[in-house]
């Protein structure tokens, strides 16, 4: 079943075009990564499916689960199950980790008709999934991203993801600045998330992460439009010959909308 | 005729005050303005001695030879002393709860203030001040026991003398400044406690005051000792009725901790804060200090100001008793037109002199807000101590955030820190937070509870709740708390 159905998927930040013109469609239980390099609109799309502010979408649909996702502001996105792991995620100073999520988790929780947890339900739920990603138990009471380092921050959006259990999760570059052990930990995170009902969608300028969790297609995002798509091989083929291989392959710029 | 825009206005006003009903009681005025023969007529509506009368006088006396102090970073028009009404109170004076007016009673009942005695699940010991006049203390009997005394600033005048007399002005002189001087020659009533040698109160004490009638200032006064050893936490709580006129409030509170003695003083203040334009509202001009009088005692100040469309206070601690402790903890929030200029003086004169100061000022809409705190080490205060904290928070564009901090330090032996740090809830913050199911507001809400965390905390549990929800209040986050 389609999750997501992205169709001539157009979008603009301040002046500047810089999707223009996407299609992909995202079924329960695959993974996809996406690729490209730098300015080629990866993190865009990520964004624009987040809905956030500033990313103006000029043309296209994009279907959720059948719902129309662009009519949808962030919060019910997040509600209805889309995770966006941050490339930088924010620091929020006096608001404990543990705060944080709870409240993340039972707005959604609401939302879905279930029950709230107390305290006492959601450590439980918690710890199991912070040994998951090597955190300590202090790690809780710490103010949410504050003075973490760049992997712990990391460490800790795949942390939420794991507790929050979405639908769809979007990566977006989440392997950038992590050492081998700890983009390790992060792909293992990962990996015991994927589900028959859950699809995942892997945004990353390197191929490297793809060594711990394999996608089942790959996409090329070259100047705003998906060039290529294939499996796995496809990354393998784009770390030999690099991104100009695609770029020259690519079909021509496409007429701006009418 | 009343256009589509402003109806439209008028109903999509974000900021509902809730305490904003007038309460249709009789009331007994004097006449308006101010002059020897309205201080004159206070006193003797109060049954007076002559020596309060005196003390009155000169303070009155006083206080026409001073200016209106400009200095502070706030903005108004002038003040007009004899425009308003210095005494108003219920026509019917009751002797006892039973016979407070019913619609008196409806009104606390519907601020949700306990006044029976059943209240005692609350454990809490009330003292309400509407207008000019105490109409109610709870507790007393329980409190006497113990030796403690609790009751409005008249009956303490009446039943304990001595005790007024001889504390009365020791740590706020009538020649104070100018809305101290104006106060002490006006006041009308109060609240008054005594903690005798060696008492940890076993409740908190607390004030509720309410200003009802229009063109009515308020001035009341607050005089609480701890003697040697004794213990007492205080909490007073303010509201107005929404009217379109600015109406002055001019208090001031007295503190005194003997050896050993402790008094933890916690105001939430949410005076009418005037409409979003800035229409109405009340001028809240009030000195409070406390005197750490005796060898290890502690003034603690707890204060979460959401109200008032001008706030000026700056309470202190006189740290005089060697080994003694001040404290403030301040949460100062500020919306639409408010703005406030508050802080406080840390005045160290005893030796191993101990001060925090946790500041926490939120600016938001067109508000103002000011810190502004003066550290004073005086010599022979050695080993005096200081740390300050002193943050600012705003949200959106169009507020301010101002610090004046000011420190002066005549012994060497003193160690002082002073941190600061001024922030903006950004909208990557706020989108973060949506993006794992969070409204904007909810995320607002969490964001500044984070920001006033240390600060309520040192709030009482039940008042900790109310503060937290006042707050939402006055950012326009209601309802949304989950």
């Amino acid at each position: 079943m389609a999750l997501l159905e992205i169709k001539g998927l157009r979008a603009k930040v301040g002046d500047k075009e810089i999707l223009r013109g996407v299609d992909l469609t995202v079924n329960v239980g695959e993974v996809h990564a996406i690729m490209g390099p730098n300015g080629s609109g990866k993190s865009t799309l990520a964004n624009v499916l987040a809905g956030r502010i500033n990313y103006e979408v000029t043309g296209g649909t994009v279907r959720y689960d059948g719902k129309d996702l662009l009519a949808m502001k962030p919060e019910l996105r997040a509600r209805e199950g889309l995770f966006l792991a941050f490339q930088y995620p924010v620091e929020i100073p006096g608001v404990g980790n543990a705060y944080f999520l709870k409240s993340a988790l039972n707005s959604i929780r609401r939302h879905r008709g279930e029950e709230e947890l107390d305290a006492m339900d959601f450590m439980s739920l918690v710890t199991e999934k912070m040994k998951l990603l090597g955190l300590e138990e202090s790690f809780l009471g710490r103010s949410l991203n504050d003075g973490f380092s760049g992997g712990e921050k990391k460490r800790n959006e795949i942390f939420q993801m794991a507790v929050l259990e979405p639908r769809l999760a979007v990566l977006d570059e989440t392997d950038s600045g992590l050492d081998i052990d700890a983009l390790r930990v992060v792909a293992n995170g990962v990996n015991t998330m994927r589900a028959k009902d859950r699809a995942i969608v892997v945004v990353t300028h390197y191929q490297r992460i793809l060594n711990y969790i394999t996608p089942d297609f790959v996409h090329v995002l070259v100047n705003g439009r998906i060039a290529k798509s294939g499996g796995r091989e496809l990354a393998l083929e784009l770390e030999k010959r690099g991104y100009s291989w695609v770029d020259e392959a690519a079909p021509g710029p496409v007429a701006a909308g009418p | 005729m009343v256009t589509k825009a402003e109806l439209e206005e008028k109903y999509s006003a974000p900021q509902e005050y809730k305490h904003g009903f007038v309460t249709d009681i009789e009331e007994e005025f004097a006449p308006k303005g101010l002059s020897e023969d309205i201080v004159r007529y206070i006193s003797e509506k109060k049954g007076e001695p002559g020596w309060l009368l005196d003390w009155r006088l000169r303070a009155y006396r006083h206080w026409l030879t001073m200016k209106e102090p400009k200095w502070a970073n706030i903005h108004y028009g002038p003040i007009d002393y004899q425009d308003t009404y210095y005494y108003a109170a219920p026509k019917k004076k009751p002797a006892n709860y039973n016979e407070v007016d019913p619609e008196i009673k409806a009104m606390y009942e519907k601020l949700g203030i306990p006044l029976q005695e059943r209240a005692a699940l609350a454990g809490v010991a009330v003292d309400a001040v509407f207008d000019s006049v105490s109409v109610a203390t709870t507790f007393k009997e329980k409190l006497n026991e113990l030796g403690i005394i609790f009751s409005s600033f008249s009956d303490a005048v009446k039943e304990h003398p001595d005790l007024v007399r001889k504390w009365l002005g020791t740590v706020v002189p009538f020649n104070d400044n100018f809305f101290a001087a104006l106060n002490s020659a006006v006041f009308s009533d109060g609240s008054f406690a005594y903690i005798p040698p060696g008492v940890r109160c076993p409740m908190e004490l607390s004030t509720y005051f309410r200003i009802n009638a229009a063109n009515t200032g308020q001035f009341e006064r607050t005089l609480i000792i701890a003697d040697k050893g004794a213990y007492v936490s205080y909490l007073e709580g303010c509201t107005a009725p929404a009217r379109d006129e600015n109406q002055l409030h001019a208090a001031v509170v007295e503190l005194i901790a003997l050896d050993d003695g402790e008094v933890k003083y916690s105001t939430i203040q949410n005076w009418y804060p005037g409409d979003k334009d800035g229409k109405g509202g009340i001028y809240n001009f009030v000195t409070k200090r406390g005197k750490a009088l005796g060898r290890n005692s502690k003034i603690s100040w707890t204060q979460v100001e959401t109200g008032s469309a001008i706030t000026w206070k700056y309470p202190s601690c006189i740290l005089q008793g060697d080994n003694s402790v001040g404290e403030f903890y301040s949460v100062a929030v500020v919306n639409n037109r408010q703005q406030a200029d508050t802080g406080t003086k840390m005045l160290h004169i005893g030796k191993n002199t101990k001060s925090t100061i946790i500041s926490k000022g939120i600016s938001a809409g067109h508000g103002q807000n000011t810190y502004r705190g003066r550290v004073q080490i005086h010599k022979g205060a050695v080993n005096a101590r200081n740390y300050s904290q002193c943050d600012s928070l705003l949200i959106g564009d169009k507020c301010g955030a101002h610090t004046f901090p000011d420190i002066e330090v005549n012994e060497p032996t003193a160690q002082l820190e002073h941190e600061a740090s001024t922030s903006k809830i950004g909208d990557d913050q706020l989108f973060y937070c949506q993006q794992r199911g969070i409204t904007p507001e909810d995320a607002t809400n969490m964001i500044v509870n984070g920001f006033c965390k240390k600060v309520f905390l040192n709030l009482p549990m039940e008042f900790a709740v109310e503060a937290q929800k006042l707050l939402a209040v006055s950012l326009n986050l209601e309802g949304t708390v989950g």
